[in-house]
């Protein structure tokens, strides 16, 4: 696919249109001004509704009541993480059908949906919206994926859903607990895995909307994070998810001394830079997690608690949230079961909707009430842009899921080792901007911490401190000095594969192929 | 002579090469790498240029790499060849470049709190070990390696003492028991390095073969190279004095409670009664030769409040450090060996004490109405010392 591009305001070529569809380029942040209304649902009628919306024939029965076809778009909430056990049933399901050319728009991807990748080479699927890493990157990176991927943040799918960028014909919510009415939660029940928040958008704004759980109540079934009212049809299954598997390798604290003690620096800097007691927000990620323990200590020694922390919440959150350091849990998803429980024991430990949380086109989100917001990325270069997405060797490995929302938070810190076998993390130009200059603050790696030249406020804070604060050139140079220089990698600069949507919806980047 | 050899490990920041001899004069290498996209070329040149200089031709390479740096390449390289060819590559060595710094002296009575182990086939574990300030980083031949490993670590940790930074900690290295240990050193007493640690000497001739050996290989360098016994069976300890006065390269007597208890048929336990003795034993014996007594290591890695109740014990019997398996007890035990406020306000006392007693010349140091014994002004000169190097306030105002 040759595609016409343009360069936007980070200097990179982005196509103005995607799968048919006409893009804006990132204008800056808070640049770009959007028009018009809000999309919306079809009207519906109770006349065509019974209280008792169980489906017999399962789930392929309920894609026929809902009139799937080619070229749908179908959307599905990833809180069951790597323990999810439907999107291949279901995508099986559709190839037997002979559904082809769907856009499949999950709100995140996993390991274990390695094999969508049949269903993209014999064209179930013509491109994914959403996230995609591991060898479902690589198929897109080398550009065997039939339409143009798109890659959009927590909040972003929220905003282009809303906004009527993304639209769903299908919206499909694995729920814990429901009733026949379709109302549902995510903390009762077998498979209770914790809030459903990423499934409220489809909830509200799809055509169609099949709610499938392995779990039904009598109505009521409270809480209930999930509407009814909204559900068109409630499909059984044997087991919903598996909530073991919520805990993956990025959601486990890490053991490495080396990121320990990056993650000691983070609540170091965090107390030295006045934000012991702001809240905070810690993303997926061993070094992530691993500074909320060196935090909460920090903030016992000194007797300071944070109004409130925004999960992932894990284990470790609750029990700062049990022990009165943090007032409150505004949790988006649960990163392990101890979250799940807490989320559905403790008032103070509340689900919140990307729509509140992270959604740009509104009249205010809370991540910008955040004081602090520590996360990792994949590269960081020498202007302080950032890039999650892409490994420097350009395949795409991670989708950006809350990170360029999280990064509206006070001071963002992006915590990495300075190189990860013998790859520098800190490179001249990052592969794929995934957020600009100005949404970078701090960048702490074992061997020093630089600050970005825009925030004297915190230059001046930690002058005199025992941290190793140094530039980003120092940075680089020093991961240079034990690497040595890598080769650029081969890309195609004339057939993009993927663009990074930025939280306005334009686009910030463009992934290109790979290879020869 | 083999047809095929194999050196290295299948991980992270390593390679595995498999060296086989070919009829041809060529040298075909074949590489899998997971960083072949960035460092491809330089795999492929490191490899070729070390076989060259090791005058090696007529090999197929196959090189399984997962980012391992230039001097790790090398030394997997090396040890492959002398392997595959010992007599045609025996007067050989490919050296990677000295790092800047790397070969500034030590004194000889520096501070020994903390040293920590590495073992000699890990380099990722060598290449971020200075971020956590130990005294000292021992690169391990012994224990730490298996058997099949040893030759190559060799190599390994040869050109780590060229091209590793490990910062300002003092450079150990652990050979092998003797007799095997004295064929570590000709690969090693070149290298920017300042401490041998012989492990389970039990007489005053196994000090003096290390030291005799090390002069001959080295015979036009001003730089002395420390020797450090470490005593771990009964016999060591029978002989501790002998050992610890062998030589004059020795600077410390190390204590191996792993090896001692299983030495004399006893279990080793959380209270250490079983070793009280022997350890004492060695503190005496350090103390009586000049060298310093240096404590074994404290294995329950998670257990931070028991490694400082550990180390605050070995401080109270007379130790000047403790050994450390996991980074994360250096710091523990530096907090152990500060001194506390209290002994630093009144060494300044003392101190003050003293200047007063040399105004009034007379020579008889008092506080109040209480006199000072000179080995309490030694001890507070001692706790100065100790409080400067970490930092504390010193100022004539905390003695009051």
């Amino acid at each position: 696919m040759s595609a016409k591009l343009v360069n936007n305001a980070v200097g990179r070529p982005v196509p103005v249109e995607v799968n048919g569809r006409e893009q804006h380029p990132f204008a800056g942040v808070g640049q770009f001004r959007p028009t018009g209304h809000k999309a919306g649902p079809p009207i519906p009628t109770n006349a065509d509704h019974s209280n008792d919306k169980r489906v017999a024939g399962g789930l392929k029965q309920a894609l026929i009541q809902c009139g799937v076809r080619d070229g749908m778009t179908l959307g599905i909430h990833h809180h069951f993480r790597n323990g999810d056990l439907l999107v291949l049933p279901l995508f099986d399901t559709l190839a037997e059908m002979e559904i082809k050319d769907l856009v499949f728009a999950p709100s995140a991807l996993f390991p274990c949906h390695e094999p969508l990748i049949r269903h993209l080479e014999s064209g179930v699927i013509h491109h994914i919206e959403g996230s995609m890493n591991g060898p479902i990157g690589r198929f897109c990176s080398q550009g065997r994926m039939k339409g143009t991927g798109i890659l959009r943040s927590h909040g972003g799918r929220f905003q282009a859903i809303q906004d009527g960028e993304l639209h769903i014909d299908i919206g499909i919510i694995p729920a814990p607990c429901a009733d026949p009415t379709g109302n549902a939660n995510g903390v009762q029940g077998p498979s209770a895995c914790g809030p459903l928040g990423f499934g409220l958008a489809d909830s509200l704004y799809a055509d169609h909307v099949i709610l499938v759980t392995d779990h039904v109540v009598p109505f009521p079934c409270i809480p209930w994070e999930i509407q009814g009212q909204n559900v068109d049809h409630v499909v059984e299954v044997e087991r919903v998810g598996d909530p073991d598997k919520i805990v993956s390798g990025t959601t486990q604290v890490t053991r490495s001394p080396t990121r320990l003690l990056i993650a000691e620096y983070v609540a170091q800097f965090i107390e030295e830079a006045g934000y012991l007691g702001a809240p905070f927000q810690a993303g997926a990620g061993g070094i992530a997690l691993a500074f909320i323990q060196f935090l909460a200590a920090r903030m016992r020694a000194r007797g300071v608690k944070a109004p409130f922390a925004r999960g992932g919440s894990t284990e470790h959150l609750v029990r700062m949230l049990d022990e009165g350091l943090i007032g409150a849990i505004l949790d988006g998803q649960s990163f392990d079961l101890a979250g799940v429980a807490s989320l559905r024991d403790n008032p103070r430990h509340v689900a919140t909707s990307p729509l509140t949380s992270y959604n740009y086109h509104s009249k205010g989100n809370f991540a910008s009430q955040v004081g602090v917001a520590v996360v990792g990325a994949t590269e960081v270069d020498l202007q302080f842009r950032a890039n999650v997405v892409t490994h420097s060797d350009g395949l795409l490995l991670h989708g950006i899921g809350g990170w360029q929302n999280t990064l509206f938070a006070d001071c963002s810190i992006l915590a990495f080792p300075l190189f990860r076998s013998r790859i520098p993390i800190v490179v001249k130009e990052v592969m794929t901007v995934c957020a600009p200059s100005e949404m970078i603050d701090v960048v702490v790696t074992e061997r020093g911490i630089a600050i970005n030249p825009r925030r004297e406020d915190l230059l001046d804070r930690v002058k005199g401190s025992s941290l190793p604060i140094v530039t980003i050139e120092e940075l680089y140079h020093r991961a240079r000095r034990i690497c040595g220089e890598p080769e650029a990698p081969v890309r195609q600069m004339d057939r993009p594969v993927a663009v990074i949507k930025w939280v306005d919806s334009t686009v910030i980047d463009t992934v290109f192929q790979v290879g020869d | 002579m083999q047809d095929t050899v194999q050196v290295g490990r299948d991980a992270r920041e390593d390679l595995v090469v498999e060296l086989t001899s070919s009829s041809g004069s060529t040298t075909e290498i074949q590489l899998h790498s997971t960083v072949a996209t960035f460092f491809g070329a330089r795999i492929q040149q490191v490899v070729r240029q070390t076989l060259e200089q090791l005058g090696l031709e007529g090999v197929q390479v196959v090189v399984r790499d997962q980012g391992a740096l230039d001097w790790v390449i090398q030394a997997r390289v090396e040890a492959a060849a002398h392997l595959l060819r010992p007599q045609q590559t025996a007067q050989r060595a490919v050296l990677p470049p000295m790092l800047e710094g790397a070969d500034r002296p030590v004194a000889r009575d520096r501070m020994r709190r903390s040293r920590l182990y590495l073992p000699g086939d890990q380099p990722d574990l060598m290449i971020n070990a200075a971020l956590f300030e130990p005294d000292a980083v021992i690169l391990d031949l012994e224990d730490a390696v298996a058997p099949p490993q040893k030759f190559a670590a060799r190599y390994l940790v040869r050109n780590a003492l060229r091209a590793v930074d490990f910062g300002p900690a003092e450079r150990m290295v652990r050979i092998n028991q003797l007799p095997r240990g004295l064929a570590d050193l000709p690969d090693l007493v070149s290298q920017p390095l300042h401490t041998i640690l012989l492990p389970k000497a039990e007489r005053g001739g196994d000090v003096a073969a290390v030291a005799q050996r090390i002069r001959e290989l080295v015979t036009n360098s001003p730089r002395e190279i420390f020797i450090m016994p470490i005593l771990e069976s009964a016999l060591g300890i029978e002989n501790a004095l002998a050992i610890a006065s062998a030589e004059p390269e020795v600077v410390a007597l190390a204590f191996g409670a792993e090896d001692f208890t299983r030495d004399i048929g006893a279990v080793r336990t959380d209270e250490g009664r079983e070793s009280f003795v022997a350890r004492s034993r060695l503190v005496l014996a350090a103390r009586a030769a000049g060298v310093q007594p240096i404590d074994t290591v404290y294995s329950d890695v998670g257990n931070e409040a028991g490694l400082l109740a550990a180390t605050r014990e070995a401080i109270a019997l007379g130790f000047d450090g403790k050994g450390c398996i996991h980074p994360r007890q250096i710091r523990t035990i530096h907090q152990a060996f500060r001194p506390s406020e209290r002994d630093v306000a009144y060494a300044l006392k003392v101190q003050r004490a003293m200047a007063q007693a040399e105004v009034r010349g007379d020579g008889v140091i008092a506080i109040g109405s209480k006199m000072i014994d000179p080995p309490v002004v030694a001890r507070a000169q001692r706790v100065l010392k100790l409080a400067e190097f970490y930092h504390m306030d010193l100022s004539p105002e905390v003695g009051r």
